[in-house]
């Protein structure tokens, strides 16, 4: 459907409200964010209006890096395995049943009312020795004894892959849904098997999605601060994590400032680039 | 026997019965069109050909082969779907190279079989387009190049036109015709339109609620259907019924001789072709009726006559235009070679 474009200044009436909302809880807060990472710490108090590169620099070593890669390590991990799990899982509950998809649907979204903290003690309580998953091997006789299977890396990328792949679906389910079935069909009649025509047809169709998808994980993952702390080792911890202790711990809001605008823009660059090389591979 | 044969193949949907007991033989090299109204179970009997649908019961073999149970891409054949499903992330030559690439024929071979078949197409020069760039017509094209690039045992169109305005369906219909007569391949087309059925066919197959009603040749279709549906479905008639006994029959309240009538058949329909219908001057013809109404469409007049309670249609050609008028009385004769003897 094409829409006229405003005319008036009357018009844009409708983009009142949320621009405000957007103003006075997004853009404000992030101005003031960047503003503050250019203060000057007082170790005595709080911080002092002030222009200095001190934060910045302090972030450039290589403990922050180590960190700071390790995040991105992380979030584009959970990402992955989100999108490689939730394409075949989302295709094939587009192609069942109607009952099926609500209750699918329907079960999924019960997944994301659950907070963080819960997943995580979930998943603590499932990883444990003493009542975890491995007592159910051992009753298989898999394995010989039970064994605790966080603080691990394993773990925080299982619970985070579990909190992150309801998102995951819901945002490739429309496009599955709408994805013409006789693709796939078409696909199969031409020598394709259904495995085959799904990897030749279905994944290619959709690669535009599936960026943008891995996108969104990617972002939602790099967010995450409290299943790091839970199941993981010190080791484990996100540059997210450690800006928290900076910011609520260690009362160094400048410092946590920086990091959150440097995290901030190696987001926006590496969204930037997935964009740009998709662009590319379309023109090829 | 090579070609494709059906042995009472029924396809159940829990309850409904889509397909009810088909037998069909298809010999290899003919040009077969499925038709009938929409429901009536010409797709799926296409669907289960195809093996993207499994039959509830019955044997689907090909070339003396058992292929019911053997899974569409193993099946070699091509299809063209109604929506075309025209893969739209690959270029025009990608898409008719699909199936080389599938089964792994060398890059050079694929280019060559492609070009070949672009110019079996007339688009040449059209390889590196994407889908999104063509016209109804040049797609429709395509998805036939693609569904013909591996030289299919088995060429199957599901509705193939029908996306098309009137003038290039027409076109098309004596193109795919041309085509397929020159591969020699073998044929089935599911369409509900009777025109193109007629057109393209060796073998006309009418359906109905989930059954072959006549499969024959197209002029056997019209001039010899097999009951009600069949006269009714292709091609305009005159339904009139009938009435025998011993001393002879009877059609709108007169008599008529020479009919074929099978003996002990007291009433029943005659099925009569408009043109069949021939216009003379009040009693001059076996049957008097009134002109109700005249449509002069140019190259025929077709003349509503009412008699003896029902309504007959005569069809004229211009240069035999008939002297009447609405209100006038008419005179019909009816040549009994020309009337089909139905039951009702």
């Amino acid at each position: 459907m094409r829409r006229e474009a405003p005319q008036k200044l009357s018009d844009y009436g409708p983009l009142v409200f949320p621009a405000g909302m957007l103003i006075v809880f997004f853009v404000v807060p992030f101005a003031t964010m960047i503003a503050v990472s250019f203060f000057k710490r007082d170790p005595a108090g709080f911080y002092s209006a002030d222009f200095v590169f001190d934060n910045y620099a302090r972030f450039l070593s290589l403990f922050f890096g180590k960190v700071l890669g390790f995040s991105l390590f992380l979030a584009i991990a959970v990402a992955i395995c989100c999108v490689v799990l939730a394409v075949p899982f989302t295709y094939l509950l587009s192609r069942a049943g109607r009952h099926a998809q609500v209750l699918w649907l329907v079960a999924l979204l019960s997944v994301l009312s659950l907070s963080e903290v819960i997943i995580g003690f979930a998943w603590s309580t499932l990883f444990s020795r003493t009542a975890g998953i491995t007592n159910i091997l051992v009753a298989l006789g898999i394995l010989k004894e039970a064994v605790a299977l966080n603080p691990s890396f394993g773990a925080v990328l299982t619970a985070m892959v579990y909190q992150a792949l309801p998102y995951t679906v819901l945002v490739l389910y429309p496009a599955l849904v709408r994805l013409d079935p006789t693709l796939t069909e078409a696909a199969r009649t031409l020598g394709a098997s259904p495995v085959k025509a799904f990897f030749t047809v279905v994944v290619p169709a959709l690669r535009n999605t599936i960026v943008a998808t891995l996108i969104m994980v990617f972002i939602f993952a790099l967010g995450s601060y409290l299943l790091p702390q839970i199941l993981g080792r010190p080791q484990h911890w996100t540059l997210s994590v450690l800006i928290t202790d900076q910011a609520i711990y260690q009362s160094n809001m400048p410092f946590a400032a920086a990091m959150a605008v440097f995290l901030v823009l190696v987001t926006l660059g590496l969204v930037a680039l997935t964009v740009y090389a998709g662009r590319k591979g379309e023109a090829a | 026997m090579s070609g494709l044969t059906l042995q009472n193949v029924t396809k159940q949907f829990g309850t409904f019965t889509a397909v009810r007991n088909v037998q069909l033989t298809v010999p290899h090299g003919t040009f077969v069109c499925l038709l009938g109204p929409s429901g009536c179970g010409k797709t799926t009997l296409m669907r289960m050909v195809a093996g993207l649908d499994l039959p509830t019961s019955g044997e689907i073999r090909l070339d003396d082969r058992d292929i019911t149970h053997v899974p569409t891409h193993k099946r070699d054949l091509g299809m063209v779907f109604q929506s075309l499903a025209l893969f739209p992330h690959l270029t025009v030559g990608e898409n008719i190279a699909y199936s080389l690439r599938i089964r792994g024929i060398g890059k050079e071979e694929q280019k060559k079989r492609v070009d070949e078949l672009l110019s079996m197409i007339h688009l040449t020069g059209y390889a590196d387009r994407p889908v999104a760039k063509l016209s109804g017509g040049q797609r429709q094209r395509v998805a036939i190049a693609r569904a013909l690039a591996i030289s299919p045992k088995l060429f199957l169109l599901d509705e193939p036109l029908s996306a098309l305005d009137a003038k290039l369906r027409e076109a098309m219909q004596v193109e795919l015709r041309q085509l397929q007569q020159r591969l020699g391949i073998t044929t089935i087309v599911v369409t509900h339109d009777q025109r193109e059925a007629m057109t393209m066919a060796d073998t006309v197959v009418v359906m109905n609620g989930g059954e072959i009603r006549q499969a024959a040749p197209p002029v056997e279709i019209y001039r010899r259907p097999a009951d009600t549906f069949v006269a009714d479905f292709i091609g305009m008639t005159n339904l009139i019924d009938f009435s025998a006994d011993a001393s002879g029959a009877s059609v709108l309240g007169s008599p008529i001789t020479g009919l074929a009538i099978p003996p002990g058949l007291k009433a029943g329909v005659l099925s009569v072709r408009p043109e069949d219908v021939h216009l003379a001057a009040p009693g001059n013809g076996s049957i008097t009726g009134k002109v109700t109404f005249i449509r002069d469409l140019g190259g025929t007049i077709e003349t509503f006559v009412e008699a003896g309670g029902r309504q007959v249609v005569a069809v004229s050609m211009p240069n035999a235009r008939p002297d009447v008028s609405v209100g006038q009385e008419v005179g019909l004769n009816l040549n009994p070679a020309d009337c089909v003897v139905l039951k009702s």
